[in-house]
């Protein structure tokens, strides 16, 4: 009998991702390719992820030279890479210990990029102060919230920390509170009116959780994941002044704040809206802003690097943070990459012309996927999109006919979970369902990554269209 | 939340870390600004990172994941053959032969995990090793914490505990506070190397199971910090203890390629059960941990370590297995290359032949001088280490040291080392961290940096512990 059979029963609890039935036929269909098994496609397309360079966009060269650079110093003889990877690839290595990226660094992270990255928050906010310790540099934005949440969640408190959380939310925050034995008390964003957040719902949400939970906490992502839409200066100060009457700590995602495309949105972070707030509240209300190297137009999801900082936080609770953070170390490639990401090549620098046009090029691939997928799903009567203004992600929903409900139930699957198998079998694309990220009763929806190059989201689109006319009619 | 006492328990119990490398920042800091000191840099030997001290990378190892970061350097004709196609092959295990995307599953990239179960099947003579039993994660520690929560009971009547060797790694306490569990400490035998001895490890077990539920043992094996290499009878004892009374084993074995005392092997624990037989092999659960922080890579900084999982249920697995943490890629190809070296014949073979056994050889003669010199001094005594990076000498301290040391509210450990930075600009890491705090005092001083720097270091140490204890006289 196994010792390990008496397992945690929190981590028992983690929600099991509805994802696994796809990710385990996606595997067995390459296989099946790799085999030469006759299918209607060639290669399965995976966006169910955001990870744009799995979809095939480019790395931009310019940070990659620089990371080639700080791992083998000798590439700096001769004239293989420009003069500014060169000096910047010896800055950045001159703030390493040993001047080698081997090496570790101090707990928050390079006391340099700190710097580099609190600059960047200042130019970024029109001039709100920043200060370099109080952010934290993290393997990911994900690892950072989760240590965030651990500090705000007690497992053993009776009655048990609450957070508010979005619907539809990144799935990963969802099974980080629930691993961590907290509850969700869930808010429903207005699809209908983009995805709006609106104030009654938050109230009610709270109301909710009465005899519950403790709620202690509001996490809200900004731009959103799944759903593409961008705050609007106006709703962002609402809920900081909701969260100031409440005492909730507000957690603000905002790692796609890079990301946005709609013509008339424009990201305010929450410590720039707090701050044009004013004091008191500037004072006093508690954020913790999560930012990282994966998303944005550089998208090195591998490379596992992101930030927190921490604005109005009692010292002695920044002490027992700080603790909490060294039992972990800081990749340093990813500072490097992070030090690229917030000081990019500027006019008149020799890599300049290469990363505008790298980087002008993603932005039209991207303007050019968002027309299209608007235009695409909107023709169809069953199949509707709200306008995509930032992220990385499309989260159209689904109006599945009762017969296609019957048939998933059948099949043990929730309905959207089953449309995407039989995307995923018969025409090669591979999205992820909205059960995944959490939805109103009785709606479905899909979500898919936008950050592709153009040609590959017209294949996307054609197999979607094609596939979806048929499922349709099928189940008429 | 606005107060500390709103602040998770949990997070609140993490002990305050001794922090010396903070003040080592700050007296650094002041050094830049042109202050005037008795030495001109701080030098850090308490944790293990080879680079920091001088000592280089592994050439062949950073030619290839230089140019996984940047493919288009493929082109240039600088770059030995077999460095190119080891790049290629490893682009083309990454997801859109990218280093930039995700790994498609939370343990990592499924062709890396077959290179890992070769190398630990060549390694351990044939005993098979199954890829789908290999996870990775951004090092040894944070794998092992991973394993540690699994165990962990929540249901607030019983602390979970785990048995730990002391001394143990400086990193293990704080990791265990963060996980929530309680660390029972059996004591290794100092006169004999840092020996394991049988019967403490019973009362150790006894005394736990009064305070709380041991579920795991913990092992360092070559020590950490003691440099102790367990014997074939020590592990099968281990084995047997951990079998009998059902304790989950947890092998940390990060040193592994770093032996050299005389006649001393390192045996895998893996390898050992196997030979034990079946009522053994296919029974007692085992998870061995790995890192490209090992004293001839040395790449702490790129974070990367994997788990063998070793008769755990597959229940148990599943779970491992949907833990949202996501590998970093380019630690997922150091690994590769590190299981995966230059063979005989290619290109790159010689040199990097040449610089592990340099490095292999710097350790070992560093230990050896570093032990001597400190056993010459009076008021310490060093066990010689026969592997691992570190030596942990034992101070007997004058009582005025002590009394001081109280008066200050400090470990006199800590009072050691703190005095040692800054007089003479070393850090050491003081033997609380390890575990040790009663006044049984150790410092810990890792040997792996260059033979220079080393020098210097021991230098400056007995110069100031003669000091110190003519200063007391």
């Amino acid at each position: 009998m196994s010792v390990l059979q008496e397992i945690s029963s929190d981590v028992r609890n983690m929600k099991q991702m509805e994802n696994f039935v796809l990710f385990r036929r996606t595997n067995e269909i390459k296989e099946e390719l790799r085999r030469g098994v006759r299918k209607s496609y060639r290669e399965v397309i995976d966006v169910s992820w955001g990870d744009p360079h799995r979809a095939g966009v480019k790395p931009l060269s310019f940070v990659r030279q620089v990371l080639a650079a700080c791992l083998y110093s000798e590439l700096m003889d001769g004239d293989k890479l420009m003069v500014d990877v060169k000096q910047r690839a010896q800055r950045l290595l001159g703030t390493c210990a040993g001047g080698s990226v081997g090496s570790y660094c101090a707990t928050a992270g390079i006391p340099q990029t700190l710097q580099s990255v609190s600059q960047y928050i200042m130019r970024r906010d029109g001039g709100v102060p920043c200060h370099p310790e109080n952010i934290y540099i993290s393997p990911g934005s994900q690892w950072a919230l989760t240590n965030i949440l651990k500090v705000l969640v007690n497992s053993e408190a009776s009655p048990r920390t609450g957070v508010l959380i979005p619907v539809p939310c990144h799935s990963t925050t969802i099974i980080s509170l629930t691993t961590l034995g907290a509850v969700a008390v869930p808010y429903y964003l207005r699809e209908e009116r983009g995805w709006a957040l609106e104030m009654e719902e938050l109230q009610r949400a709270l109301d909710s959780a009465k005899g519950v939970c403790n709620p202690v906490a509001l996490y809200m992502i900004n731009p959103g994941n799944p759903a593409g839409y961008v705050q609007s200066r106006k709703s962002i100060q609402e809920v900081i002044r909701f969260a100031a009457e409440k005492k909730l700590f507000l957690l603000a995602d905002e790692v796609f704040q890079d990301c946005v495309y709609g013509k008339e949105s424009e990201f305010v972070s929450y410590k720039r809206a707090l701050a044009e707030i004013g004091a008191p509240l500037s004072d006093s209300v508690e954020l913790a802003s999560f930012h990282t190297a994966s998303k944005g137009l550089m998208g090195e999801c591998g490379l596992r690097t992101g930030y927190v900082e921490l604005v109005n936080l009692d010292p002695a609770v920044m002490k027992h943070i700080n603790n909490l953070f060294s039992t972990n170390s800081c990749p340093i490639l990813g500072q490097i990459a992070l030090d690229v990401m917030v000081n990019p090549p500027q006019p008149g620098d020799p890599s300049y012309p290469l990363y505008l046009k790298e980087t002008q090029h993603i932005r039209a691939s991207l303007a050019q996927n968002v027309r299209r997928v608007e235009e695409v799903i909107n023709s169809f009567p069953d199949f509707s999109c709200q306008p995509l203004e930032g992220g990385a992600f499309a989260f159209p929903r689904l109006f599945l006919p009762p017969k296609a409900i019957e048939r998933a139930k059948e099949a043990g699957l929730q309905p959207d979970t089953f449309y995407c198998l039989r995307l995923l079998e018969e025409a090669g694309v591979l999205f992820s369902p909205g059960t995944e990220y959490g939805q109103k009763e009785g709606t479905y929806h899909i979500r898919f990554c936008i950050m592709t190059p153009s040609d590959t989201m017209e294949e996307i689109l054609r197999r979607l269209s094609a596939f979806h006319e048929q499922f349709m009619k099928e189940f008429s | 939340m606005s107060s500390v006492q709103e602040v998770n328990p949990r997070v609140r119990g993490i002990r305050d870390p001794v922090n010396l490398q903070s003040l080592a920042a700050q007296i650094s800091q002041q050094i830049a600004q042109g202050e005037q000191k008795a030495f001109t840099k701080v030098i850090d030997l308490s944790s293990c990172d080879p680079h920091r001290t001088g000592l280089p990378p592994i050439s062949f190892v950073r030619q290839v994941l230089s140019l996984c970061c940047y493919p288009e350097l493929l082109k240039e004709d600088s770059f030995p053959l077999d460095v190119k196609q080891k790049t290629q092959k490893l682009l083309e295990a990454c997801n859109g032969g990218s280093i930039g995307s995700y790994s498609s599953s939370t343990v990592g990239l499924p062709p890396i995990q077959r290179s890992v179960a070769e190398f630990l099947t060549r390694r351990d003579g044939g005993i098979n090793s199954n890829p789908e039993d290999i996870i990775f994660s951004s090092g040894s520690q944070k794998t092992l914490a991973m394993m540690i929560r699994l165990l962990s009971r929540e249901d607030g009547q019983t602390e979970t505990g785990v048995l730990a060797p002391l001394p143990c790694p400086h990193t293990l306490p704080m990791l265990l506070d963060e996980v929530g569990v309680k660390l029972v400490p059996y004591r290794l035998t100092e006169e004999r190397g840092w020996a394991v001895d049988l019967e403490e490890l019973h009362r150790a077990l006894m005394t736990a199971r009064r305070q709380c539920d041991p579920r795991a043992i913990y092992i360092s094996n070559p020590g950490n910090p003691t440099g102790h290499v367990q014997d074939r009878e020590t592990i099968e004892k281990m084995i047997h203890f951990a079998a009998s009374e059902r304790l989950v084993l947890l092998v940390e074995e990060v040193y592994q390629d770093s032996v050299f005392g005389q006649d001393k092997e390192f045996l895998s624990y893996k390898k050992v059960l196997f030979e034990m037989g079946v009522s053994y092999s296919e029974t007692v659960e085992m998870v061995s941990f790995h890192s490209i922080s090992t004293a001839t890579m040395g790449e702490c900084g790129l974070r990367g370590g994997y788990m063998e999982l070793i008769n755990l249920d597959p229940a148990v697995k599943k779970i491992l297995f949907q833990y949202p943490s996501s590998a970093s890629i380019l630690p997922q190809l150091a690994i590769e290359i590190m299981v995966n070296p230059p063979a005989p014949g290619d290109a790159s073979y010689e040199k990097y032949t040449q610089e592990i056994l340099v490095r292999a050889q710097t350790l070992s003669q560093n230990a050896g001088r570093a032990c001597k010199l400190l056993n010459a001094l009076p008021g310490m005594s060093c066990q010689p280490a026969m592997g691992g990076v570190f030596l942990y000498p034992r101070l007997h301290l004058p009582a005025e040291i002590i009394e001081e040391a109280k008066m200050l509210r400090l470990s006199a450990d800590v009072l050691y080392c703190r005095r040692l930075l800054e007089e003479e600009g070393i850090c050491l890491g003081p033997g609380c961290e390890n575990g040790h705090n009663d006044e049984n005092f150790h410092i810990r001083l890792c040997v792996l940096a260059p033979p220079a720097v080393l020098e210097d270091v021991l230098t400056h140490l007995c110069s100031f512990h003669r000091r110190l204890l003519n200063g007391s006289d």
